[in-house]
């Protein structure tokens, strides 16, 4: 693979080759970036993936059906609901199964607890590759209120295999809403004091504003999704264009890139989108906890899952963009295929087209900003 | 049989041991670094070691060859003095810029050796003194080894024109603050040697941010230093300090608008230059790793933070110096110290006690830049090159030359209108309590949005 990589280097020039990678601090995981610079000023970033191959798609077809769903976790350990749950609904959908309307609000209230969790995560170490270091903590501090939260709704705090094929695997605990809405009800306030922690910082600003923009044209050829894609100006989120679960109850907004800090797609225009995403999020916990129906939580699901010949997609709309899952039945207790299209595989592959004529700290905002986790890239 | 290495945690008595001993250390350390400064470098200024060797060794000093002899040997015990107080400082200031680091960022910070972790800082410097000295295969083995030297050098070297307090300075040199600009450039050197010799290219990138980005800052540290240099009329550290008052407007900073924007310049290009935050580009961690010092490993690597640290206090004390009135008490004047001194060989006990407290005044106000300095630290993010260079060229060099021309006329209208400067000082500082108090009044308010704050400090 890396033999692939370096053929297309031309190596008689002037210009420097560097592994950024996979054991650099701001790869987040094990990404490796060969970097042709001419001093600061990178000529291109030519990512390199596959550190982390584990073979998960084809575990799919090894394991049965019920037994798949803790590998999903693994596709993306930061934002593991989104994965359980773009897989349930495949499966749901190949064996005809209707959730009830209570564990569609548990998934809903759990995705949007895990879609600020993990959103956290991505802003903090945005300002910590900045150079920042302050927010991160602020961040993981908050984000360690959710894993308490999550962690008493199903006993995990980052591989949560909460979601199973026709509801959730617990219910909600006695006094759980109260303390999610308590948790709201500060991070609302936190919401605000992160913007004037690092948000509007003038260095910040500049360091961010106008750097490796990604047009709105350019998003949509590349396949960018999610947050990405949006803060390219792109009005697009599968909760509210193509609903699903309990999403077509609930009120929000979806935030676009305005650019806030001079052109609209800039680095600044992502990371801004995820903290005004995080506000909606919480806005949906809140409705959802209000309305939250009483009744089952798990439909009747046969013991032995073994769909007729056929395939499915579902398409979730994860912290990293849209999930979709597409799992292919051969009437046997195991999947024939099942594939998962992931937002960071795409995002990376933007990277090379995007870095030319960046500096090398550009490089870092731009990963940062495009969100990418390593695991979901080699799936 | 030989006892059973516990885990537990330390027994009542054990606890309380600690507790006193780091303490004592909290209190002992810093009183014995500053005392025996305030005792010996008063004794090898040349007025009071002419007169020791007058008086107690009976020779002319100005004829006998031994005074050299005697003089160097003077100068040694103060050299050794010197690299001791930036050692011991330098740790002690890990220490605190990481309990100050923890507190910014809502977490409690090393507490587990000695109380508050005062001990953190020696158990640091232990472990890095016991981990192998690493030299790579592939990099100059030679350069490599001998780079780290040249960074201690350039840091110790300006502490001998750098002064503690009225009389504690190792030497009143005539050019203080010129060789003091001069021997901080040592430190580009060596890093710019581990740069080269590491034979990586992270390391590469540091050295080369770090020699683009230390001299071109030294550009408008040196023009910023123009300033009060012009105002006293002298480049000896002592004389600029000497030529300001005790009270806040009659500082430097205070008493000429130019002197207040110099200040600022050269706080910025001290920052840059001491590779402090936003600044820190040579050595960015999310950026290239570790920088210049990437492959260092165990000693050497502790060098180079060891001077980091003592870099503090550096840049700090040389702001003081130039800008923020230096040791100067309020209200005891240069006939004062005279008057106090006494006419004798040796000066006379109360004099000790007023050198004490003005090294006291001094210690004061470095230890508050100190503390902005971490405070900007773990606060700021850090600039890209382009814009360091920027800030450089486009904004502090034309600013430094504004402050230095406007210095000149400002000195011919002090010569020709009376108490210009007390106007301007009186005005600038009423301003700056005004920028204190909004400051104060936004912290406040600040804090009582604050909503995350759940430190449990019982455990300190």
């Amino acid at each position: 693979m890396s033999k692939l990589v370096l053929r297309r280097i031309d190596r008689n020039n002037e210009e420097m080759l560097v592994n950024f990678g996979p054991q650099h601090p701001s790869t987040h995981g094990v990404l490796n970036f060969l970097v042709e610079t001419d001093g600061e000023v990178m000529r291109r970033a030519i990512p390199d993936i596959g550190y982390l191959h584990r073979s998960l798609e084809k575990i799919g077809e090894i394991v049965g059906y019920p037994g798949y769903m803790p590998y999903t976790d693994r596709i993306d350990y930061l934002a593991a609901m989104f994965a359980n749950e773009g897989y349930a609904i495949a499966v749901e959908k190949l064996i005809k199964v209707l959730v009830p309307p209570r564990a569609q609000y548990l998934r809903a209230v759990s995705c949007e607890l895990n879609r600020i969790a993990s959103h956290l995560v991505s802003i903090g170490t945005m300002a910590t590759d900045i150079g920042a270091v302050t927010p991160l903590v602020y961040a993981l501090r908050e984000r360690e209120a959710i894993n308490d939260l999550v962690e008493a709704l199903c006993g995990a705090r980052l591989t949560y295999n909460y979601h199973r094929i026709g509801g959730v695997a617990f219910d909600a605990p006695a006094g759980w809403r109260d303390g999610v809405l308590k948790f709201l009800d500060r991070f609302d306030s936190l919401l605000q004091e992160w913007d004037r922690l690092i948000t509007w910082n003038e260095i910040y600003l500049k360091r961010l504003g106008g750097v490796a923009v990604i047009s709105r044209e350019q998003a949509i050829d590349y396949g960018l999704v999610g947050p990405n894609l949006r803060g390219s100006g792109v009005d697009w989120d599968v909760r509210r264009d193509v609903p699903y679960g309990a999403y077509p109850d609930f009120k929000f907004d979806v935030p676009v890139g305005r650019g806030w800090a001079g052109t609209v797609g800039d680095a600044f225009d992502r990371y801004y989108v995820r903290v005004l995403e995080m506000a909606q999020s919480s806005r949906i916990v809140r409705q959802a906890l209000e309305k939250l129906p009483e009744g089952e939580y798990m439909a009747k699901v046969p013991r032995k899952i073994k769909p007729e010949a056929s395939e499915v997609m579902s398409r979730v709309e994860s912290a990293r963009g849209e999930m979709a899952y597409y799992v292919v039945s051969d009437g046997t207790e195991r999947a024939y295929r099942v594939r998962a299209r992931t937002g960071s595989f795409l995002a990376m592959g933007i990277i090379e087209d995007i870095s030319g004529g960046l500096m090398i700290a550009d490089l870092i905002a731009l990963i940062a900003s495009l969100d990418v986790v390593a695991p979901e890239t080699d799936r | 049989m030989p006892a059973k290495f516990s885990f537990a945690f330390p027994k009542p008595l054990t606890r309380r041991v600690l507790l006193a001993s780091s303490l004592a250390a909290v209190v002992v350390i810093p009183v014995a670094l500053f005392g025996l400064l305030v005792l010996y470098l008063p004794l090898i200024q040349a007025e009071a070691f002419h007169a020791f060797v007058r008086e107690a060794l009976h020779r002319d000093p100005s004829t006998w060859a031994g005074t050299q002899w005697v003089y160097g040997a003077a100068l040694l015990v103060a050299g050794i003095l010197l690299f001791t107080f930036a050692s011991v400082s330098g740790g002690i200031f890990s220490w605190y810029e990481r309990r100050v680091a923890g507190r910014i960022q809502s977490r409690i910070g090393p507490n587990r050796v000695g109380a508050g972790g005062f001990f953190q800082w020696v158990a640091d410097a232990v472990k890095l003194l016991f981990k192998e000295d690493l030299v790579p295969a592939e990099a100059d083995s030679l350069l490599f080894r001998a780079a780290p030297y040249f960074v201690v050098a350039g840091m110790t070297l300006t502490l001998v024109a750098l002064p503690f307090g009225q009389s504690v300075i190792v030497a009143d040199l005539n050019v203080g603050i010129f060789y003091i600009l001069a021997v901080t450039s040592l430190i580009v050197v060596g890093i710019l040697l581990s740069g080269w010799s590491s034979n990586s290219k992270w390391a590469l990138f540091g050295g080369m941010r770090s020699a683009a980005q230390v001299i071109s800052y030294e550009v408008p540290s040196g023009l910023a230093i123009m300033t009060p240099v012009l105002m006293a009329g002298t480049l000896s550290t002592q004389g600029i300090i000497r030529a300001q008052g005790g009270w806040p407007w009659e500082w430097f900073v205070a008493r000429n608008p130019a002197a207040f924007l110099a200040f600022f310049i050269l706080f910025i290009s001290q920052l840059a230059e001491a590779n402090r935050t936003p600044f820190d580009l040579p050595e960015a961690e999310s950026e290239l790793v570790a920088g210049y010092m990437s492959e260092y490993s165990g000693f050497r690597f502790a060098l180079y933070f060891l001077v980091e640290w003592a870099n503090l206090w550096i840049i700090s004390a040389v702001a003081v110096s130039l800008f923020l009135g230096g040791w100067q008490i309020p209200g005891v004047t240069g006939q004062d110290w005279t008057a106090l001194r006494g006419a004798g060989a040796l000066p006379r006990v109360s004099w000790w006690f007023w050198q004490l407290l003005s090294v006291g005044v001094f210690a004061t106000k470095t230890m508050v830049l100190v503390t902005i300095v971490i405070w900007l630290r773990w606060t700021l993010p850090r600039i890209r090159v382009d814009q360091m260079m920027n800030l450089c060229w486009k904004y502090l060099v034309p600013g430094g030359f504004a402050a230095m021309l406007f210095t000149l006329l400002w000195e011919i209208a002090v010569a020709r209108v009376k108490h210009l400067e007390t106007v301007s000082g009186l005005v600038l500082f009423v301003l700056f309590v005004y920028a204190l108090y909004r400051f104060f009044k936004q912290t406040r308010e600040n804090i009582s949005l604050v909503v995350g704050d759940h430190v449990d400090l019982t455990n300190w």
